[in-house]
């Protein structure tokens, strides 16, 4: 290796470091250091002229190594690590001192101040010395996406992709894709109808060129890393021949058996064979095997004897397959908090409770009363109490605002008056009402005739204590304006439920190496400047199951995903890394104590070498099997033992 | 002149150097005693740097990763906390106190803690005095 000439350029930042911090002698003490070559000082180091310098340095001084005292390197290292490859230096022949956040600001002012800087100038001119040249390297990518969930995000990311001509794969596990949205009735605040809205939107997809739909199915598997992907998807039988089918549903008639409609949450019974509801994509039934009588007590086969079709297929069996795909999606959505966990409000004792999710079937055309708003007995609501943040906001449940209810809350009292005219008492704690015409909507509905009552429902009981109450509901809240405690009777309770992240979120996090946040949501890699990547490179978050959204930002984050995966196709290749682990192979002594940390798996065992091997792409350069080393076999580059005893010797000089 | 402490401290990249960047532009101020070296996980922490900071010179080392189910690389802090409880039984049997050596968790939006945690480990590690010569043979 060629002998080391540094260059160390010590950063005014204006004031802000050289206003507590004597630049010009920490310039000094770095000119006597050895290997230093040039030690300048200077007012911004970042700014164009700053920059320029380094480079002449590099070419008229020969300087072969950089060391930059400013900022933070989470700011300015690529900037400088951009430098130094302009001037045809390796950028990793480079480090940083943060004397900034990390000294002038983080400190009282006083002379330590500078003998700080000059020791974290020293350390990083000891380690720097060190340092060797680390390569990127390029590798070809698989053009395909995959993206998990069929609801309304899923088809965003999927159609943005599709439309430039590269496949996408939707893997959706219910026999039908369209998600929650496909269950509700009007959507705020415009409220239009969500189907008519949706069911284009599942055509287009459907009818895609580009896309390939794998309903009731699964993702089991995945191995592999950032585009080169290998999934492996589980098909669950239908048993009914997708390709002979012809969708007339005469099997759903004829079909004696039911059970209770997932998509009416639970409101209405379904046959044994059914679509889940009618502008289903696929159009093409399955047959639940635990309620259906052939597979409980081998008889019936109505279904088989109506099909014209010959389609049904009793001995269809799952299917496993592999897919290769570049970049994933994961859209996988939300669940409904289960409201019989707050047992004071009645849910699942008093029939006339109902959550907002049966609301909205019951609210609409297709769902168990053909979109009139009714009681248990058939009667219609005279007065209706409208519960907001139940599972959220409350430390007890979720802490976290689930940021739909308060309008779709409000979307159910204009839907309310329409069809019945009844008394209508929104029990809120704030009103949030934050999106683009959200704030107009609550005016108009408002202006409508609603109560708003400001306090935190107690309970919902139906014991009477006055003649006006019996027969009722008694919702028990604290006007918290008034400082006063009602009871007001209603007719009907509805409870705005929390979204909740997917109950099997944690699988699913642990299948796709995903992070989740305190409120069990998908982590995003960064929460401002990067809501859809994750930590593991090549997989996507969009809509609901990264944080309580509504349908025009889980749109926009499905867009955002999509812009990304396309930015990876296009390119074609991905660079990796150089901060990588490799293995010594003549030191390894084969115990594979390093295999079972990584948490990539990209530690492999080769048997016929009895080493253990880094795979170079998969490794995401932590570094923990190099400090579990007990061979001390395993190199984390850029952070070698070497260059982290320079720096421990050169913070302590 | 009183004793002032030399302290090593070895923060994982992504929550506690940004932890200790955010202390300095929240204008937090704390000891100057710690001398940070960035980390990519604290899982990637060997036990050796610990014992050559000490080695070397230093009185106290801290160590700060992610939170507990917030390690960049999944459960790197983890393995952390396993490896340090085992380092800080060794060490105590080569009479180093427990309280050189510490670890924390300072999240990314955790300034005032990384700011609490520096004053902390400065305070106990000046109450113990230098890390006392010899020790060097000793480890
Ligand atoms: S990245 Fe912070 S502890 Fe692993």
């Amino acid at each position: 290796m060629e002998e080391p000439r540094i260059g160390v350029y010590v950063c005014h930042c204006g004031t802000n470091i050289a206003g507590t911090v004597d630049v010009e002698e920490v310039a000094k003490y770095a000119e006597t250091l050895p290997h230093v070559v040039v030690a300048r000082h200077y007012p911004y180091t970042c700014s164009d002229p700053g920059q320029e310098l380094i480079k002449k340095d590099i070419k008229e001084l020969g300087v072969n190594r950089v060391v930059v005292a400013s900022c933070s390197p989470r700011l300015h290292e690529k900037t400088f690590q951009g430098v130094l490859r302009e001037a045809g230096l390796n950028p990793y022949l480079f480090q940083m001192a943060n004397i900034r956040e990390q000294c002038s600001w983080l400190h009282e002012p006083g002379p330590e101040l500078t003998e700080k800087a000059k020791r974290m100038v020293g350390a990083a001119v000891n380690r720097v010395s060190r340092h060797v040249p680390l390569e990127m390297r390029a590798v070809p990518i698989f053009p395909a996406t995959l993206v998990v969930g069929g609801g309304i995000a899923g088809m965003q990311a999927a159609l943005e992709i599709a439309n430039s001509n590269h496949m996408v794969y939707i893997v959706e596990r219910e026999p039908s894709i369209g998600g929650h949205m496909a269950q509700f009735d009007k959507t705020f605040p415009t409220l239009d109808c969500a189907a008519c809205i949706l069911t284009p939107r599942m055509t287009e997809v459907s009818r895609h060129p580009f896309i390939r739909i794998l309903t009731y199915s699964e993702v089991v598997a995945i191995s592999g890393y950032v585009g080169n992907f290998k999934i492996k998807i589980r098909r669950k039988p239908r048993y009914v021949d997708e390709g002979k089918c012809i969708g007339c549903l005469v099997c759903q008639e004829k079909c004696p058996w039911t059970a209770l409609s997932e998509f009416n949450a639970g409101t209405s019974k379904r046959k044994a064979i059914y679509t889940p509801f009618p502008q289903a994509v696929p159009n093409i039934p399955v047959i639940d095997a635990e309620h259906c009588a052939y597979f409980l007590k081998e008889k019936c086969r109505a279904c088989e004897k109506f099909c014209d079709a010959n389609a049904i297929n009793f001995e269809q069996s799952e299917l496993i397959f592999e897919l290769e795909v570049g970049n994933i999606i994961i859209a996988t959505g939300f669940d409904t908090f289960d409201a019989s966990s707050i047992p004071q409000y009645g849910y699942g004792r008093y029939p006339n409770v109902f959550t907002s999710m049966e609301f909205e079937r019951l609210c609409s055309p297709t769902g168990p009363t053909e979109g009139h708003i009714i009681l248990a007995d058939g009667r219609q609501p005279e007065s209706v109490a409208i519960v907001h943040c139940v599972g959220s906001r409350d430390k007890n449940y979720n802490e976290y605002c689930s940021r739909v209810c308060c309008m779709h809350a409000l979307k159910y009292s204009h839907l309310i008056k329409e069809k019945t005219n009844a008394a209508i008492y929104q029990m809120y704690i704030d009103m949030r009402c934050f999106g683009k015409g959200y704030e107009e909507f609550y005016n108009r509905i408002s202006n409508e005739g609603v109560n708003f009552i400001r306090g935190k429902v107690a309970k919902v009981t139906d014991e009477a204590i006055a003649e006006e109450e019996k027969g009722k509901l008694i919702v028990l809240v604290e006007d918290t304006l008034l400082g006063t405690m009602l009871r007001v009777p209603v007719d009907m309770v509805i409870l705005c439920i929390a979204l909740e992240p997917r109950k099997d979120a944690n699988e699913v996090a642990r299948l796709f190496h995903l992070g989740r946040s305190a409120d069990g949501f998908f982590l995003e890699r960064h929460p401002k400047l990067d809501p859809v990547a994750t930590m593991s490179e090549g997989i996507l978050i969009a809509g609901c199951c990264q944080g309580p959204k509504d349908i025009p930002d889980s749109v926009a984050q499905a867009s955002a995903a999509a812009a990304r995966a396309l930015a990876m196709i296009a390119r074609g290749k991905i660079e990796v890394p150089a901060i990588t682990a490799a293995i010594d192979e003549t030191e390894c002594s084969g115990c594979r104590i390093c295999n079972l940390l990584c948490p990539y798996d990209a530690i492999f065992f080769d048997d016929e070498a009895k080493v253990s091997r880094i795979n170079q792409v998969m490794c995401q350069g932590c570094g923990v099997c190099a400090a579990a080393c007990p061979s001390g076999a395993i190199t984390h580059n850029y952070f070698t033992v070497e260059e982290i005893t320079a720096e421990i010797e050169g913070v302590l000089a | 002149m009183s004793f002032e402490p030399k302290i090593v401290g070895f923060l994982c990249n992504w929550c506690s150097y940004a932890g200790a960047d955010l202390a300095g532009i929240s204008r937090l101020k704390c000891a100057p005693n710690v001398h940070i070296i960035r980390m990519m996980c604290s899982g990637g922490i060997s036990p050796l740097f610990i014992l050559k900071a000490l080695e070397a010179g230093a009185d106290g080392v801290l160590i700060c990763g992610c939170s507990p189910g917030d390690c960049h690389y999944k459960e790197g802090n983890y393995k952390t906390l396993r490896r340090i409880t085992l380092l800080k039984k060794m060490l105590e049997q080569l009479g180093i106190e427990q309280e050189r050596v510490q670890l924390h968790w300072v999240c990314a939006s955790c300034g005032d803690e990384f700011v609490d945690v520096v004053n902390k480990i400065t305070a106990e590690v000046k109450e113990l005095g230098p890390l006392q010569a010899g020790v060097k043979s000793r480890v």
